[in-house]
């Protein structure tokens, strides 16, 4: 990756970000959206973060590719502090004890 | 009730509540600040580079996956549209906060959508809801109250993992930091099934796609998994009219 490219990424996010985020309270007009829209945005965060995740976890570059108990084990105690308690902190501190225990034992 | 909510409304009153009651929030961004900043570094970002993504974007999910995505060498469209997916939810967030603080001059309205985070919406937006008589001044002041000591936490955090970053070792896994960060974001979000369905979806397709390049794979992904959580919504919306 080269520095111009990381630029052109920052940027692009920082403007594209701030229009989302400007959109409405920008229009104004209390108007909201169709709800065809409502239900589809209502599941983005769920629909793009855990397919993004999914190969890091089962293919991790860090070994090659190759599965890895150690962050297979992380990741499924991280999800599964995460669904039971909420708790976002929880989860990540549960996630990476479990990685480093993990590590050390295997 | 009447004069003391009066005396209550100035928008001096409702910075101070809005500070308390960010606060909390303080905890959750001190250690996420500082692991952007350590995963950002690792993943061989410049000090300045990083801050400026942590200043201009302020949205920790969404730097996370186009660091990720820089990593991998993904083409520059991509990584701007993933990671503007990741944040098309704050579209709804202003939406929602637009019923409350929508007279505002545009140019105050524009440093609201630039603070408008998770958490300054999530608190926001519950203060308004019990109080949706207030002045909109008063509204404005709780919400940058709110910002007051999330913001620069965030930056400053931001910074200090950036520094401290560079000098840990590579025996620490933090390659492991970023997924295990993401599960612990979405993971709270699986309250209800179309949810679970979405998520699941989501995975075995981000798998199955995986080789399709220039990380469109994910865009299909995200496209299927919206569809069948959405789907999922109305046939379970179908069965209770049924019932």
């Amino acid at each position: 990756m080269d520095s111009m490219t990381v630029w052109i990424v920052i940027i692009g996010m920082g403007i594209g970000t701030f229009l989302i985020r400007f959109s409405f309270l920008g229009l104004m007009s209390g108007r909201s959206f169709p709800d065809w829209a409502m239900r589809l945005l209502r599941y983005v965060p769920v629909a793009v973060m855990p397919g993004l995740v999914a190969p890091l976890v089962v293919w991790p570059a860090a070994t090659g590719g190759e599965i890895d108990p150690a962050r297979m084990g992380a990741a499924i105690v991280a999800l599964a502090i995460g669904a039971a308690t909420r708790n976002v902190l929880g989860a990540i501190f549960g996630g990476l004890t479990t990685l480093y225990l993990l590590l050390w034992l295997l | 009730m009447g004069n003391i909510s009066t005396a209550n409304n100035t928008p001096r009153a409702w910075l101070w509540r809005g500070i308390r009651d960010g606060l909390p929030f303080t905890l959750v961004i001190v250690p996420f600040a500082m692991l952007f900043g350590v995963v950002s570094t690792e993943a061989g970002l410049p000090l300045l580079q990083t801050m400026a993504m942590t200043i201009l974007v302020i949205a920790g999910a969404a730097q996370f996956t186009a660091v990720a995505l820089l990593v991998d060498n993904a083409p520059i469209a991509i990584i701007i549209l993933t990671a503007l997916a990741v944040n098309l939810r704050m579209a709804l967030y202003s939406a929602s906060i637009s019923t409350h603080l929508g007279a505002l001059p545009v140019w105050k309205k524009a440093l609201v959508a630039y603070f408008l985070v998770d958490q300054s919406y999530a608190a926001g937006v519950a203060k308004f809801e019990a109080e949706p008589e207030a002045p909109a001044a008063s509204k404005l002041a709780y919400f940058f109250g709110v910002v007051t000591p999330i913001a620069p936490l965030w930056y400053g955090f931001t910074l200090v993992g950036a520094v401290a970053g560079s000098a840990i070792p590579p025996e620490y896994a933090l390659d492991f930091a970023v997924p295990i960060t993401f599960i612990a974001l979405i993971a709270p979000m699986l309250r209800t099934l179309p949810h679970v369905v979405t998520a699941a979806v989501s995975i075995i397709a981000g798998l199955a796609f995986v080789w399709v390049p220039y990380s469109m794979g994910l865009m299909v992904a995200a496209a299927l998994a919206m569809a069948a959580g959405a789907l999922t919504e109305i046939a379970l919306e179908r069965r209770k009219g049924a019932a």
